[in-house]
């Protein structure tokens, strides 16, 4: 074999690809792709890929892109928890071994973080947060878009590590030293780094692109005031990812330019200072766990009021508490690092600081049970999610206020009371909202309801699956286990615990799997959403048709109150019922681009190459990149028009306008 | 009484060039903050290099390794050019092209001296050894001001094809708005040497 095809084969092929897990992991891919590239050209779908969906600049459409991937994320990051609970099943009889282990738990937290919650929570704001505030996109549709290709081929590279190169395994946080050349050589940690680089440009654009649209996007007479909390939720977390993703992005690069070029930031020599980089991740990464959580709080104060048939009880409190919850959210970081001996006078400002957020927490929880109090009141899969939040929150937000106990800390710091008190919130919050909120825009998205009957068996598989699984774990960190050991002797008592909690990730594992049974069968068979209103709802999005056309509005509606279409409905002037053909002209939608795609893909070239150090494919990028951002300066095209005769068929066909 | 409809945004002749339409104005807030994200940036590479000045292990430290000559030089530039993209402002408010182009010409002539002048700067300390593999103080530095002379370069190249675009377009609300964020962007990056000024060079001569 000529050297340099073995240079090749030993660099992107290391031993750890190619075990039993990663090869067959492997074949199942190709196959996959295989079949994908067969049926489409078989169905000759590929232009219609290509026009419709790949240089799409509609928030509608990206936002279903961003849900297929934060779904098949949410896939593989549960196979990466399920492989964790397995191999912690029995004691002393690991599965797969340590080093794999370490692979897997760094894979599952990056991903469920940054590949799968992400997303998800921009598939919600794009699909509904134009349609609220009464406009016809966000603020930026092609920076939407090239946000989405951003987070896209970030994620591919991510992805690509565990096939060709090898994993990353120094945990979600990725603390040097573990992440320090010399003790970490492989490419995995070079693609944790790159792949979050190129993702977090694109998150920070999202959160560019949302506070703009909530401040300069709304319909005349939509004040701060009277804009849906889902809207203020979105403004709070993408003002958080303006002030979060800039540490997170220095702190990277600071490892990528230790590892890649020699610098001395977080070296153990040359007066290098690994807590720095924990400093400046996690400064990032506590405002992170409230930009997860507040647009499940958001979805939640949509919810409830519209199951509840009720208006929200409290807006302004709301408004204030998730205000406070964004400034405190900033304050607050040290608490992940209580035990790395900052003094006594540090630990305690950042203890305080973190009890206080349970504040503004408890009011919206307290306010969210007066919006129910005395309303009537809907089980469906959204309400039930939101009824499932309620007290597993609770548990969740009273161990936080037990880990913030800085003495206590010492004992649960790293132990799996911790595990269980991240996954509480981050289940029982954020997940537990986004599935909300999924069931409940479903319609508003693809014109179907998910199935209500299937929705319930997930609902209840996942909850009862949680408890099981997470339980068990905060006595387990009372019993001293501790996080990240990938098996552990017999004779500790925490043998029957673990077997509880792996059964406890199986359940829930089967819940996803009826919740995706639930989604290919509504797909076909849900119930068709002809009115465009099916839960009787309060906001402006309801207004409209399901899903709503591209133009969305053939006119946008001066707003009186804050449930604008509540109140078009008791005064009996809705969008369908006002339109005259008079009223339609001809409108401008932003032009579709390929060049978010294009954008993205040379990133992630970049990314490629560098994650090798081959400089020269990696130059190869950064001229695209620069290509792209030159074409973008120079393209002139205007708007495409759409004609007033095209807008008003589509209107009298989907029955809001008299012929 | 039926549903009040929104009038169709048009043309505002009372605001400036660059804010008479609103999608372009719209692109001036989004432009604010993405300068909200690079205030960020600067201020976690300034809190690094605060922790990382006194770590210089066996390398030179801020007193014997900077001199004030070349630091002074590339300060009187930068806000020289601060001062010339104000004019060029100025001078589109007026709806003069051809002397936007004149100071927007000057600004990236004083801009391109400045970088000269920080990478001849770089290369003096390398050619010393004073590399940043040798201490934490020394990559701080060099990733500080590294990454201002590179928004500096990044800085005019961007202009050089908004200066194509005006030449073929002329002053339009849309190279109006352009060349507005390009200000903005520009007098973003004087203040941010300012401070680079100050808590690099001055006080690691004082210190």
């Amino acid at each position: 074999m000529p050297p340099f095809a073995r240079y090749l084969l030993h660099t992107l092929f290391p031993p750890d690809v190619l075990r039993p897990t990663e090869v067959g992991a492997d074949v199942l891919i190709l196959a996959t792709g295989v079949i994908i590239m067969v049926v489409m050209t078989r169905r000759h779908k590929w232009r219609h890929l290509w026009t419709e969906w790949l240089t799409t600049v509609d928030h509608k459409k990206i936002a279903v892109m961003y849900l297929i991937a934060a779904i098949a994320m949410l896939f593989r990051g549960g196979v990466d928890a399920l492989m964790i609970r397995t191999n912690l099943a029995l004691p002393g009889s690991p599965v797969i071994s340590a080093s794999e282990y370490n692979a897997v738990f760094t894979t599952h937290g990056t991903i469920m973080i940054f590949f799968m919650a992400m997303p998800f929570i921009f598939a919600l704001f794009n699909a509904v947060i134009p349609l609220m505030i009464g406009s016809r996109d966000v603020a930026f549709p092609r920076l939407n878009a090239m946000s989405f290709w951003l987070f896209a081929f970030g994620a591919l590279l991510f992805n690509m590590s565990f096939v060709i190169g090898g994993s990353p395994n120094a945990g979600w946080t990725a603390y040097p030293p573990l992440t320090e050349r010399v003790f970490n050589p492989g490419p995995g940690e070079n693609f944790y780094f790159l792949s979050l680089l190129i993702a977090g440009i694109g998150t920070t654009m999202t959160g560019i692109n949302f506070v703009v649209t909530s401040l300069r996007m709304r319909a005349p007479g939509m004040t701060l005031m009277k804009m849906p909390m889902f809207v203020w939720s979105a403004l709070a977390t993408s003002t958080l990812i303006l002030f979060a993703f800039p540490p997170l992005t220095v702190a990277l690069l600071m490892s990528l330019i230790d590892r890649l070029f020699g610098s001395s930031f977080f070296t153990l020599g040359h007066g290098g200072m690994p807590m720095m980089y924990v400093n400046l991740f996690w400064l990032f990464g506590h405002p992170e766990v409230y930009i997860v959580v507040l647009p499940a709080f958001g979805i939640f104060s949509e919810v409830v009021p519209t199951f509840s048939r009720k208006r929200l009880f409290g807006y302004e409190t709301m408004v204030l508490s998730i205000v406070a919850i964004m400034l405190l959210a900033y304050g607050t970081w040290v608490h992940h690092f209580f035990t790395m001996g900052a003094g006594p006078t540090v630990n305690a400002f950042f203890g305080l600081s973190t009890m206080l957020i349970a504040i503004p927490t408890g009011v919206k929880i307290f306010n969210w049970i007066f919006t129910m109090w005395g309303g009537r009141i809907r089980t469906t899969v959204a309400m039930l999610y939101q009824l499932a939040f309620i007290p597993t929150f609770v548990v969740g937000g009273a161990s936080g206020i037990m880990l913030a106990t800085i003495p206590a800390d010492y004992q649960f710091h790293n132990s799996y009371f911790l595990v269980a008190h991240f996954h509480n919130v981050l289940i029982g919050g954020t997940l537990f909202g986004l599935l909300s909120g999924m069931y409940y825009w479903w319609p508003k998205m693809f014109g179907r309801k998910l199935d209500e009957r299937q929705g319930k068996w997930a609902f209840w598989l996942f909850l009862t699956g949680f408890w099981i699984t997470f339980g068990p774990q905060y006595l387990l960190g009372l019993k001293g286990m501790t996080r990240r050991m990938y098996t552990y002797p017999l004779g500790y008592g925490w043998h029957t615990l673990n077997v509880i909690s792996t059964l406890g990730a199986f359940v829930m594992g089967a819940g996803f799997l009826v919740l995706v049974y639930n989604i290919v069968y509504s797909m076909r068979n849900g119930e068709r959403d002809l009115t465009g209103d099916p839960w009787d709802g309060r906001t402006l999005e309801w207004a409209l048709p399901s899903p709503a056309p591209e133009y969305n509005f053939a006119r946008i509606p001066v707003v009186y109150e804050r449930d604008a279409y509540w109140d078009m409905k008791e005064k009996g002037q809705t969008l369908a019922n006002s339109l005259t053909v008079r009223d339609v002209h001809d409108l401008e939608l932003p032009r579709n681009s390929s060049l978010p795609f294009f954008l993205g893909l040379s990133f992630f070239v970049v990314g490629f190459g560098m994650v090798f150090s081959w400089w020269i494919i990696a130059g190869l990028g950064f001229a695209g990149v620069a290509a792209c951002l030159v074409a973008v300066g120079f393209d002139y095209r205007g708007p495409k028009r759409v004609d007033a005769a095209f807008i008003r068929g589509t209107e009298v066909a989907l029955g809001r306008l008299r012929a | 009484m039926s549903l009040e409809l929104a009038p169709e945004p048009g043309r505002r002749e009372d605001l400036p060039l660059e804010l008479s339409d609103e999608q372009e104005s719209v692109k001036i807030t989004g432009f604010w903050m993405f300068l909200v994200t690079d205030v960020l940036i600067f201020a976690s590479l300034f809190s690094a290099y605060a922790v990382y000045r006194p770590r210089v292990a066996t390398g030179p430290g801020p007193l014997e390794l900077f001199h004030f000559g070349p630091a002074l030089l590339e300060t009187l530039l930068l806000l020289t050019s601060s001062f010339t993209v104000g004019i060029a402002i100025y001078e589109m408010r007026k709806g003069r092209p051809g002397g936007v182009m004149a100071w927007t010409i000057a600004t990236l002539a004083l801009g391109a001296a400045f970088v000269f002048l920080e990478i001849h700067e770089f290369a003096s300390y390398a050619a010393l050894g004073a590399t940043w593999h040798q201490s934490a103080f020394l990559s701080a530095f060099y990733v500080l001001v590294g990454t201002h002379g590179a928004h500096v370069s990044f800085g005019i190249l961007w202009a050089v094809t908004l200066l194509v675009q005006l030449a073929r377009r002329g002053l339009t609300p849309v190279t109006a708005r352009k060349l507005y964020t390009f200000s903005l962007y520009w007098h973003f990056l004087d203040v941010v040497w300012v401070f680079i000024f100050t808590v690099v060079y001055l006080m690691g001569k004082i210190a």
